[in-house]
């Protein structure tokens, strides 16, 4: 298959370019989450979202709460931004972070005015920003301003079978077109890690990798009461065929195909070594890794799964592929692309990873997601510890 | 041809069952994707899609080999063609 040069996108400001156009009401905290949704109610267009964090964070924690917070608004699948919070400081940062794309944004904050005033206030505003957004045009861009993030989901032996190769296929197809790329999940690489660390591209990113999975890992062991028997495999992965922690590692690990790692990144962490693949240092929970992946730019997520998952994200389109043929008779509508056939060996891997390119740019281009369909947005804060 | 059981690599000492189940005594298909070879085995037990089956005889702690690498430890010996699953394998890990 020829893989086609563009895609049609939205331009931005700050050169890159956006598969969606949304205005989102972003709030600063927990207790502003109230206001913000009421301005997404009134403001038909933008999407508030809520989340339940955001009070009494410190240290790297604080860090990761603003790096999410400013990477969501900065995303190019983003035209424009409300910020909401309780105190003005933490909104103005925010507002400030996202400022520097050049796309419009403004924020407000709560005290001294109350829910009502506010409300009214961000109301307006949120109303011009989503007029002005409307007449965005989607316009060619060259399909090296796709970023590209992946993760898979209630994985079970058909992932690693043929799901999972499927996206390493379209990796293998894409690296070289200057796509960037992203993988995360660093506990459920466990078992894959050495094997992980030698696809690094430089000695300094392998050597960045074990680190990282190595204070992973050392937390984990700290904190774990049992062999995790009841979370790594989830029940999910136990009733699909996987039986181990490594079993899953190694089919995760199919994702990237043959491309080597150019850099780690921090959770959040927006890539800077231009094009090619890289590791963040993520949970191994779906929307927690999307929602991370989307705050450092990523502009469109692929999600194999074996079992269905279902998640979404609220800026950064979901597509979902299976090659489980009882997951595309039972849970159809949350999957965008069937390669199923696969495993009756009726498509090879490069069919299948060329259907999953196809399917990629459709989605680019606006179709619709089965999550965003369905109305997925999920968006989940990762904590690293306790509030002071 | 169809294929009731895919093997990542001929290092492995388990496949996967890919149809949507087989049954005791099955003689079964199977594909190893490492090579394009095949080969056969008879079933043991019934065994569900995406369930492991053991293509040789394993005895406790011998390592279970899939992708050609290490994803756990028999914990209790397993006859060729048994269902290999968490009642007889666990990690090595955690």
């Amino acid at each position: 298959m020829e893989i086609p040069k563009s895609f049609l996108g939205y331009k931005r400001e700050n050169g890159r370019a956006g598969t969606r156009n949304h205005v989102i009401i972003l709030p600063v905290d927990d207790i502003s989450n109230a206001c913000a949704e009421a301005v997404a109610n009134n403001i038909k267009g933008t999407i508030a979202l809520p989340h339940s964090y955001g009070r009494l964070q410190f240290g790297a924690d604080l860090e990761l709460h603003f790096r999410t917070m400013i990477g969501t608004g900065c995303n190019p699948n983003v035209a424009a931004v409300i910020v909401i919070g309780i105190e003005p400081k933490w909104t103005k940062k925010i507002v400030d972070g996202i400022a520097k794309t050049g796309k419009p944004v403004e924020g407000f904050h709560i005290e001294r005015t109350g829910d009502i005033g506010t409300t009214m206030k961000a109301s307006k505003k949120a109303q011009e920003f989503v007029m002005w957004a409307s007449e965005k045009q989607r316009e060619e861009c060259p399909l090296s301003d796709l970023w590209i993030s992946v993760k898979c989901g209630e994985s079970d032996t058909t992932s690693g079978l043929a799901a999972n190769p499927t996206v390493g296929n379209l990796m293998d197809k894409l690296e070289p077109l200057g796509v960037h790329l992203c993988f995360g999940e660093t506990s459920e690489l466990t078992g894959a890690e050495q094997v992980c660390a030698t696809r690094g591209a430089t000695k300094e990113a392998s050597e960045k990798f074990m680190k990282t999975w190595n204070s992973y890992n050392d937390f984990i062991l700290k904190e774990a009461t049992d062999d995790l028997s009841e979370s790594q495999p989830t029940a999910g992965n136990i009733a699909g065929g996987l039986t181990t922690i490594e079993e899953k590692a190694f089919g995760n690990f199919q994702k990237i195909g043959n491309c080597k790692f150019i850099d780690v990144l921090g959770p959040a962490e927006e890539p800077t070594k231009g094009k090619g693949l890289y590791f963040m240092d993520t949970s191994s929970a779906a929307a927690e890794c999307v929602t991370l992946q989307a705050a450092a730019g990523f502009n469109i997520h692929l999600f194999p799964t074996g079992q269905g998952n279902i998640v979404g994200n609220p800026i950064e389109p979901v597509v979902k592929l299976t090659a489980n043929p009882l997951t595309v008779k039972g849970m159809g509508e949350h999957i965008d692309c069937d390669v199923s056939k696969i495993l009756s060996r009726e498509m090879n891997l490069s069919e299948a990873g060329d259907e999953l390119i196809k399917t990629t740019i459709r989605v680019a281009n606006g179709r619709l997601t089965c999550a965003e369909a369905l109305g997925h947005r999920e968006f989940v804060m990762t904590k690293l510890y306790r509030s002071a | 041809m169809a294929t009731d059981i895919i093997i990542h690599d001929k290092k492995d000492n388990v496949g996967v069952v890919v149809i949507e189940k087989i049954t005791p005594k099955q003689d079964c298909a199977c594909w190893i994707m490492e090579d394009d070879s095949s080969t056969n085995i008879q079933s043991v037990d019934e065994i569900p899609l995406g369930h492991k089956i053991a293509m040789v005889d394993l005895k406790e702690g011998d390592t279970i080999l899939k992708y050609g690498h290490d994803i756990g430890k028999v914990v209790k010996s397993i006859k060729k063609g048994e269902h290999v699953h968490v009642h007889n394998v666990k990690t090595k890990k955690w």
